[in-house]
């Protein structure tokens, strides 16, 4: 054991320095906590071990909401994207989500700047071998080199880190991914500290040489030409952009694959965690797929100064020889020289119920855990939890409120929600089918769900919010008036609704109404209603969604009031389920372990049914009275 | 909890000249609104707290008339649970009060849960606290009953037919989802608004077909389908009769006086009977008789239980062994009348025929045995579930409701197709309709769409 000493005393550590770890650590130091952020390799904060991009479906709109709560992920990605596409963008508002591939390089350096810049917040490359704890409540760490470091509040952001291990064909050791140095005490110090930890795997494709790739076999793929951004503060627009390459596996794949599946360590039985279904290997897929003929394979450019491509597609744990016969069978990979394996890791999770929807976790108080550690995967979703840890630890010790996001506030809520209530049996990947308000929780409105919040906590400017009520402002009073304006069945008009294939009109109609119709755009309505303003393309698109689904989007609004009233119905933190007669034994069961914080939160428990939630319910409102009756 | 409005029968089930149908909640009022019709038109929401109104239940789709009723119409929070109340008073018999019930819940109601009006008024202040205990001990109660009751009575049938439709809106679903959430992956199908329109009509008009036949539905609506059955003169006209207890079918001892075929409904002890009394089934040359027995062979096939009528004071004849196997397959009660005269049938071997079928010896005349016939056809409809009978109307009455949801749920994903609203959109009632079929069979778990998602298509990095 080394000579230890006493290393410094902050409000806030946070251990790692990932994705979570790193969005972690500027939110407690943006709200005025002391804050330290340790990482095993300074020169990996923000690494990305698996595929260069951020964003997609659900995941992109999870970007969104990080920017409006002042996160830092939507502005690094604008600064270092490659390439940039609106997905969906043929179908409705609901489900338009932006995905960027990312420089690597360049968006760790651009992420370690701002950290490095940020007042508050100090850095230092150490691992974290134990977490101090006295009377259950966390009271710094100790580092392999012997550092104490006291602090009031303690983050792990440890990703895939805890106990993990790399698998590749029959070889198996242990290591971080991308052969960083593993986290192994830590991870036996948190089993001593007496979490329930499950076993996950995950993995990665191999990566090629893109001078050895012949581009004529494959399909281009470039990025959208019109200026996009993640974050609502971006101004400059990347418009020089780097396609990425669509080829296809063949039937030489399959059939390498089925010859070699006794040498993949998913079917020797010699991986043992559970993987995610949404991240299948390729030979998982031309297993359970067999009757597909072929399956994509996307050729992702991993940054601007490095000829290496990702092969998305790919992803295995078969011996680096079959990975290269495999690479060889792919059409325009004839001759691709690899330049890194693909590999399976398994890695130690919490099981994320036992955390409370701030993710401190009950068993050590003012112990944050967030990220992949939690069971989940994705840079997005780590990003999520690690802002919200880092709020949630500043603002306690500040003696702040607590933010928790429900699920009709964000998809951040969703997630959250959903790893602290139901668990998890396999890294948790968001999906847009996750969210039950989807249309609620768009790509484009998520500055208007959320900045409130992010101002009050304080991790938006003023500024910023300023231009952000001068929107709203804009957008409400242009609704009010297209709701009175009556546009005339006038030749001007009837030409007009002609041009874009509508029915003509037989009466005056309501601007707004006349909006409603599947073929109208604000622009022509505005045209045939004349006013004096002129709105930015932002504000019309908020007006023209809000008008057009105005049905729907009142359908959803009804259902989140419904809940919101079993929302606000708490459960006392010092319930006694074993008082409460009449509960079924599994929901008895499922209540004590999960602990939830409101009756909606109960209802969401699988196992708890209504005849349980009816049963609380009256209990709690008996304590009620009978607190009353004591008084 | 959340405090929609709830509605539900409120008398005991049976008999009894009017039964009750009660909501409470925000919107008792404007339901009751929108479905009640006063001679002079009056409107309810302007109308004083507790006050009487005399009027009709229209159905306002069909504009068809459901009940005559008194409607009892009382203001929170001087009602039992504090909230608005409105009770309707409409005649007794579960067909009528099942009909009015149907009518509040397809207008905004909904089915209220074992107990929960005692739990809204406790939760409104209403019940002390000596009395929580009791209202949990209740809520479990029945819940569990409910739930056995759902799980025993439930109609194989209709639970497979539903599973198939969820099964088909969640392949559709999945489709949708997959398109959403894998965009840039163009070996998955797209699903198209033909398509969608395609799969949706096919469920709404299963939905339909399932509300026009199924047998719960059915019996709900008009009641037990029961044919009386046997020889010309052995009592089927006074049996009916005593059912009744009125005389409106002809009853003479004359074999062959029933030309028709009389219809009559009844509530035999909380079960609604259709009684039908057949001409005698038997070779006639006489015309008029003969369209009368034809009717009868027709109503026969449509029926779910069969009283057979022996005359006891008669020998067996080949006429009633024909019957016996006439009915072989079907639900029947065999009914020995004119116990009064000397017997000369064999007993031994009408218990052989009936092959443990239930047994009731009578005499009309003398109204002897009638008791013992309900009580045997209340048996046989609850299959020894006496206590938990009114369960079974509740959860049918659950059923039907829902399936009127459904209905609606996925007649608005079908206009929002059509009038060209994006397919994540739509997917929105789709949705819904998938969940509101879960709750029929209580299964909706988010969870099935995402496991659906990955076992349907191949995906991934």
């Amino acid at each position: 054991m080394p000579t230890q000493y006493e290393a410094g005393t902050f409000d806030v550590i946070v251990i790692g320095a990932g994705h979570a770890g790193a969005e972690a650590a500027y939110a407690a130091a943006k709200l005025g906590a002391k804050t330290l952020m340790l990482t095993i390799n300074l020169d990996m904060i923000a690494f990305m071990p698996c595929n260069p991009s951020i964003g997609g479906p659900a995941k992109g709109i999870v970007v969104r909401e990080i920017d409006a709560l002042g996160g830092l992920m939507g502005k690094v990605i604008d600064k270092t994207h490659i390439q940039m596409r609106m997905l969906n963008t043929g179908k409705g508002p609901a489900v338009r989500a932006l995905r960027a591939q990312a420089d690597k390089v360049l968006y760790q350096q651009e992420m370690k700047r701002l950290l490095e810049e940020q007042e508050n917040l100090q850095i230092h490359q150490a691992m974290v071998e134990e977490l101090i704890v006295e009377d259950g409540e966390v009271k710094g760490v100790i580092t392999q080199i012997g550092g104490i470091y006291r602090a009031k509040s303690v983050i792990i952001t440890t990703g895939t880190f805890l106990r993990g291990e790399i698998i590749l064909g029959d070889l198996k050791y242990s290591s971080g991914p991308n052969n960083q140095q593993p986290s192994i005490k830590l991870a036996d110090n948190l089993k001593e500290l007496g979490f329930d930890i499950i076993r996950f795997k995950t993995g990665t494709p191999p990566r090629v040489n893109n001078r050895t790739i012949d581009y004529s076999k494959t399909e281009i793929q470039p990025g959208d030409d019109v200026p996009r951004a993640f974050s609502f503060e971006t101004t400059e627009f990347i418009m020089d952009q780097l396609p990425c390459w669509l080829t296809y596996t063949s039937t030489t794949t399959h059939q390498i694959i089925e010859e070699n599946l006794h040498l993949s360590p998913m079917y020797s039985g010699m991986i043992k965690g559970t993987g995610p279904r949404y991240c299948p290997s390729i030979e998982d897929k031309v297993v359970r797929f067999n009757d597909k003929p072929r399956h994509q394979i996307f050729l992702e450019p991993e940054g601007r100064n490095t000829r290496e491509v990702y092969v998305q597609g790919l992803s295995t744990s078969l011996p680096e020889h079959v990975q290269k016969k495999l690479i060889a069978s792919v059409p325009g990979l004839e001759n691709a020289e690899m330049m890194r394996a693909g590999y399976a890791i398994e890695y130690d999770a919490v099981i994320p119920t036992q955390l409370w929807p701030t993710l401190e976790t009950k068993r050590i108080k003012n112990l944050y855990t967030a990220g992949q550690i939690n069971g989940t995967s994705g840079y997005e979703e780590a990003a999520a939890q690690g802002l919200m840890a880092g709020i949630n630890a500043a603002s306690k010790i500040l003696g702040k409120e607590e933010t928790i996001l429900s699920r009709s506030d964000a998809y951040i809520g969703v997630l959250i929600d959903d790893l602290v209530t139901k668990g998890t049996n396999e890294p948790y990947r968001l999906l847009t089918s996750r969210a039950e308000y989807r249309l609620l929780l768009r790509h484009d409105n998520a500055d208007m769900r959320l900045i409130d919040i992010g101002y009050n906590i304080g991790m938006v400017s003023e500024e910023r919010y300023a231009k952000f009520t001068a929107k709203r402002e804009q957008i409400e009073q242009e609704i009010a008036r297209l709701r009175e304006v009556i546009v005339k069945p006038n030749a001007d008009t009837q030409a007009a609704i002609r041009s874009v294939g509508g029915t003509e009109l037989k009466d005056g109609i309501r601007g707004a109404d006349l909006l409603k119709r599947p073929e109208m755009h604000y622009d022509l309505v505005a045209s045939l209603t004349p006013s004096d303003k002129e709105f930015s393309e932002e504000v019309k698109e908020q007006i023209e969604i809000q008008l057009k689904y105005e049905g729907y989007i009142q359908k959803a609004l009804q259902q989140v009031e419904r809940l919101r009233k079993m929302e606000d119905k708490k459960i006392p933190e010092n319930i006694d389920y074993d008082a409460i007669s009449g509960l079924a034994t599994e929901a008895r069961q499922k209540l004590k372990s999960v602990h939830p914080l409101s009756i909606a939160q109960a209802s969401r428990i699988s196992g708890v049914n209504p005849a349980d939630i009816s049963i609380l319910l009256v209990y709690i409102e008996q304590g009620k009275i009978a607190r009353v009756a004591n008084d | 909890m959340d405090f929609d409005t709830i509605a539900a029968i409120s008398t005991p089930m049976g008999e009894g000249a009017i039964a009750i149908v009660r909501l409470s909640g925000d919107e008792a009022i404007a339901i009751a609104d929108k479905i009640f019709q006063a001679p002079n038109r009056k409107n309810l929401a302007v109308q004083a707290t507790h006050t009487i109104h005399y009027g009709h239940l229209i159905d306002p789709k069909t504009e068809e008339v459901v009940e005559e009723v008194m409607l009892s119409l009382m203001r929170g929070p001087k009602t039992f649970t504090r909230e608005d109340v409105v009770e309707i008073n409409c005649h007794g018999g579960i067909v009528s009060v099942n009909r009015v019930l149907q009518l509040v819940l397809r207008y905004g109601a909904r089915l209220a849960e074992p107990g929960e009006f005692t739990k809204r008024a406790f939760l409104n202040g209403r019940i002390d606290l000596s009395q929580a205990e009791a209202v949990m001990d209740l809520i479990r109660a029945k819940t569990d009953r409910a739930m056995n009751v759902a799980l025993t009575q439930m109609d194989g049938k209709l639970s497979r037919l539903i599973g198939e439709l969820r099964q088909a809106l969640l392949e559709t679903l999945a489709q949708v989802e997959v398109n959403i959430d894998y965009p840039e992956y163009d070996d998955v199908e797209e699903m198209t608004v033909p398509v969608l329109l395609e799969k949706c009509s096919w469920v709404r008009d299963e939905i339909d077909k399932l509300l026009t036949t199924s047998s719960q539905g059915k019996i709900l609506r008009e009641g037990l389908s029961t044919v009386i059955l046997g020889r010309p003169n052995v009592g089927k006209s006074s049996l009916l009769n005593s059912l009744v207890h009125e005389n409106k079918a002809i009853v003479t001892n004359i074999a062959g006086t029933t030309r028709d075929i009389i219809e009559e409904y009844v509530n035999v002890r909380g079960v609604p009977l259709r009684l039908v009394d057949t001409a005698g089934i038997r070779e006639t040359e006489d015309i008029v008789e003969r369209i009368g027995v034809e009717r009868s062979r027709e109503a026969l096939k449509g029926a779910d239980l069969i009283l057979l009528v022996l005359n006891g004071a008669e020998s067996l004849s080949a006429e009633d062994e024909r019957l016996f196997e006439t009915i072989e397959q079907m639900d029947y009660i065999v009914v020995v009348n004119k116990t009064d005269l000397q017997q000369q049938i064999d007993l031994q071997r009408v218990k052989k025929l009936a092959g443990g079928r239930r047994i009731v010896t009578t005499s009309l005349l003398k109204e002897e045995g009638v008791v013992e016939l309900e009580e045997a056809i209340a048996a046989l409809f609850f299959e020894g579930q006496v206590e938990g009978g009114d369960m079974t109307y509740v959860s049918n009455a659950r059923h039907i409701a829902l399936l009127h949801q459904a209905r609606q749920t996925i007649e608005d994903a079908l206009n929002a197709a059509n009038a060209g609203v994006p397919v994540d959109m739509v997917q929105i009632d789709v949705t819904r309709t998938w969940e509101i079929l879960g709750e029929i069979v209580g299964d909706t778990v988010q969870e099935s769409l995402i496991n659906q998602l990955f076992s349907q298509f191949c995906l991934g990095k």
